[in-house]
């Protein structure tokens, strides 16, 4: 290798409590390439590039900066050895403009002139081909041009080596586009740019080396021309894994639940929901896309009772009675003694679909713990029930006395959706239920979600990843803005079609004919 | 270079020491290191004892465990201090665990010790005494209900920050019975003589404190059964640990919030009701004395477990009353046993970070390079 090393890291160790992050990782980073840390979600990727950026000391291993051994304890060691991180959540003043922000916190040695910082603003921007407007306010900006200016911050302070937590996780496919190139220019001017990823294709667009990291282990890296999607997978997971998700023909559907031309605001006025109408059907996964933030939690809110609206109704088809019943502005409890059997795993696992601090049973029992008259609750039945999800569903836990904050993402995630389909639902309502879940435990919430299918329970599928969507649903609804851009046929869609829908750039007509499309299917 | 290679990982600028979180303890440990905590604290007190007044720190523990459980006076002092003390801490649990901080428990007893006295002042010798007990219990229980209930129901319509108001709250009661006293005192002195010979509670086994000792045990153990194994007890800790759970299977977030309180008020008027029934007999502005304060440790301390409530009221009564003897025998201000009282609750509290964390020093770590 002819590029001079940058950064090197030698055997990072970092523990939290009894949970290993790191383990024993030495690494390199060349000036003037891309390098991809790759690994599914809680592989330890962040935590090791923490330590580089000083959010995290590590108990064990040496960071070495062009040659030199270096102590990072504080952000502001990192920048003083040139390393900038842009973290997933951005950390930006809100009622600041852009400038205000890059130039926060920067001690100038010949005190501060706002018309050089400008300058220096405006010939970075130049200079990597960003597009910003410096005078903007942080509150007035799209993700995208925060994420600008987060990484223009990291730029003004000379960052020579910059780490993007998955940039694109809020970007459109057309965003990434444009942030790519940004940084393939940054590494023609010799910098060193490291993303942290799970997504293979970025992987193979855009970088030139890839580090994989596996349960905390550095488990090699590899040339990007020389590998491919199969070779990464292996690396990242262990073991070969299909890519495919069943997908069955939906048996005779029928309408299960209609929404018809709901609207509701936030207590600012501002709408999140806006004339969004939809029928959910028995036997099929609708699936729906929208980049986060969309109105997709209001929409499975409302559905279940927990988000008031302006106008609109929803009507849910019971199916033994064939008699409708109206859900608009019932709470939970009511929606229930009505006879509606709908269940609902919330977006937020811990702080809304479970109680952290309680065991598996008592979680159990929040579902079912005000049955019979007794004053006393029953843990009897709950007890059955968390042992036997435990054992079907292979939940990795001491016992089912374990609070479930104890519990990894995944193990979090079958509890909950465990608990939903023991209720037997006819709606069942999932939100990004395999976000933070490692490949294997992801296809288990899949051929759940499948196996209610075919049962002939109507499912709702909030997802982010497209081709998951693409691969799993039978139609897929696009959100933008709380507003429904099209409904598209699973089958024949396509991740192009569905991002333009997402950013709301096909015009109404195109989308109404895609809606079309999508009730013929 | 060559610095850094047999300097290993021990560089001048890297932390002495990080903290790290620990993985889960067992029993045996947490139990060991409190105990350490508490020999610290006792050897800690020696030396402030010995650098201030010069005294054999030994003589002062024996005079500290004199003062608490010397003689059996004593010792009926202590357990009787301690099921008031005890009793207003149950009576703040279940609404610390939803997370409602209630520090209103001062007026709330007030309010119920007001209650009984009133009854006891109007209807004492014109009613037969097994009702005017009745009146002074049912009176006392509302009064506190009352006055648990109306920060709730603020909570519960307008999201009103419980704390502040309930602490407000504590100065209505306070004058309020400064109000009434001084309507029942005409020659305005403000002090009511005890009111003795209406309404007294039976005494049991000889004892006038054996009543209040029997309530408050029988009051642990149904808190303890209330939080642990009722649908409420069960809403409550829902409610307490997240909100947006409770809304999302449906509990009533605001029914939950006002039930509790009710409940968590009529206990406090239930202390009030024992403390001036069963003790003092008449009524002044600091009849509660800031034990309504002194409970939020004890719960606290206890986790919000009812059964462990009864060691850390101990504790705090122990020390109390332990550390007015040492005043008395070595004659020193009022503010050496707080300091004493200080250090040690200080360290029993401050142990509780060592069993969550550890600290790991520089030269503990393992040189990384082969």
């Amino acid at each position: 290798m002819s590029k001079p090393i940058a950064l090197e890291m030698k055997n990072i160790s970092k523990s939290f409590g009894s949970i290993q992050a790191n383990k024993n990782v030495s690494l390199e980073v060349y000036h003037g390439e891309i390098l991809a840390i790759l690994g599914e979600n809680g592989c330890g990727k962040t935590t090791l590039m923490n330590m580089i950026a000083g959010i995290y000391f590590p108990d064990e291993g040496q960071v070495i900066v062009d040659g030199e051994e270096v102590v990072i304890a504080s952000p502001k060691d990192a920048f003083d050895h040139k390393i900038g991180m842009i973290h997933q959540h951005f950390k930006l003043v809100d009622v600041f403009t852009a400038t205000e922000n890059i130039i926060l916190g920067v001690k100038d040695a010949a005190g501060y002139s706002r018309a050089e910082a400008e300058a220096r603003v405006k010939e970075i921007t130049e200079r990597y081909g960003f597009h910003m407007d410096p005078h903007k306010k942080i509150y007035e900006m799209s993700v995208s041009e925060k994420q600008t200016v987060e990484i223009i911050k990291v730029l003004y302070r000379n960052a020579d080596i910059l780490i993007l937590d998955e940039p694109t996780a809020v970007l459109t496919p057309q965003e990434t586009e444009v942030l790519f190139n940004v940084l393939r220019r940054m590494r023609d001017d010799g910098k060193s740019v490291i993303i942290i990823t799970h997504k293979l294709h970025e992987v193979l667009a855009l970088t030139d080396r890839v580090a994989v990291l596996r349960r905390g282990e550095h488990i090699g890296t590899v040339q990007t021309a020389e590998a491919d999607e199969n070779m990464l997978t292996e690396m990242m997971v262990g073991k070969k894994v299909s890519l495919n998700i069943a997908r069955s023909e939906p048996k005779d559907p029928c309408d299960r639940l209609t929404v018809s031309h709901i609207s509701c605001c936030d207590h600012e006025g501002v709408k999140l929901l806006d004339d969004v109408s939809f029928t959910a059907r028995s036997g099929e996964i609708l699936g729906i896309a929208g980049i986060a933030g969309s109105g997709q939690r209001e929409l499975l809110e409302a559905i279940a009772g927990l988000q008031h609206l302006d106008s609109g109704e929803i009507t849910y088809l019971n199916p033994k009675t064939g008699e409708t019943v109206n859900l608009r502005d019932r709470t939970p409890l009511q929606i229930r003694e009505l006879g509606v059997r709908l269940s609902f795993v919330p977006e937020d696992r811990l702080g809304m679909g479970l109680v952290g601090n309680m065991d598996i049973v008592d979680n159990m029992m929040l579902r079912s713990y005000r049955k019979g008259h007794s004053v006393f609750v029953d843990r009897k039945k709950p007890r059955d029930l968390a042992m036997e999800i435990v054992e079907n569903l292979e939940v990795v836990t001491p016992g089912v006395t374990t609070p479930v904050r104890r519990l990894s993402g995944g193990n979090v995630q079958k509890v909950l959706v465990g608990r939903e389909i023991a209720a037997a639902p006819k709606v069942l309502m999932v939100a990004y239920p395999v976000r933070g879940l490692d490949i294997n435990s992801s296809y288990a919430i899949y051929n759940l979600l499948n196996k209610q299918k075919e049962a002939g329970t109507a499912i709702i599928f909030v997802g982010e990843d497209l081709d998951v969507l693409i691969e799993l649903c039978d139609r897929i609804m696009v959100i933008n803005s709380g507003r429904i851009t099209g409904i598209v046929d699973g089958r024949t869609a396509v991740k192009e079609e569905i991002g333009l829908l997402m950013t709301g750039s096909i015009p109404a007509a195109t989308a109404d004919q895609g809606k079309e499309e999508g009730a013929n299917g | 270079m060559a610095k850094s290679l047999n300097k290993g990982a021990g560089k001048t600028r890297e932390p002495l020491f990080h903290i790290v979180k620990r993985p889960t303890i067992p029993l045996w440990k947490s139990w060991v290191i409190r105990i350490i905590a508490i020999l610290a604290a006792f050897l800690v007190c020696g030396i402030v004892t010995y650098l201030l007044v010069q005294r054999n720190p030994l003589d002062m523990y024996a005079s500290m465990f004199r003062g608490s459980l010397g003689s059996k006076r004593k010792l009926w002092k202590l357990a009787k201090d301690m099921a008031v003390l005890l009793c207003i801490s149950l009576a703040i649990t279940p609404a610390f665990r939803m997370k409602f901080w209630n520090i209103g428990a001062e007026g709330q007893v007030l309010v119920g010790c007001l209650a009984t006295t009133a009854c006891l002042f109007y209807l004492g010798g014109k009613v037969p005494d097994a009702i005017l007990i009745a009146l002074m219990l049912v009176t006392a229980l509302l009064a506190g209900a009352v006055w648990g209930v109306i920060p709730a129901l603020f909570k519960a319509k307008w999201k009103t920050n419980e704390t502040l108001f309930t602490l407000m709250m504590n100065y209505v009661a306070t004058y309020l019975v400064a109000f009434f006293l001084l309507t029942w005192t005409p020659d305005g002195s403000s002090t009511l003589g005890r009111i003795e010979g209406v309404g007294m509670l039976p005494v049991l086994f000889g004892n006038s404190y054996v009543l209040i000792i029997l309530v408050v045990a029988i009051l642990t153990v149904a808190m303890y059964i209330y939080l642990n194994y009722t649908k409420h007890g069960y809403e409550i800790s829902v409610v307490g640990e997240s909100e947006n759970t409770a809304r999302y299977i449906g509990i009533s977030v605001p029914k939950v919030i006002i039930r509790t309180m009710i409940l968590s008020g009529a206990l406090c008027g239930l202390a009030g009701f024992l403390i001036v029934g069963g003790l003092d007999r008449t009524i002044y502005t600091e009849s509660v004395g800031g034990q309504g304060f002194t409970a939020i440790m004890v719960s606290w301390l206890a986790k919000f477990d009812p059964i462990v409530m009864i060691l850390t009221s101990f504790l705090l009564i122990f020390l109390d009353q332990g550390a007015a003897q040492v005043a008395q025998d070595f004659n020193m201000s009022d503010a050496f046993p707080s300091i004493i009282t200080g250090i040690i609750l200080f360290f029993i509290i401050g142990c509780e970070f060592f069993i969550n964390y550890k600290v790991v020093f520089r030269s503990a770590k393992k040189e990384v390079k082969e």
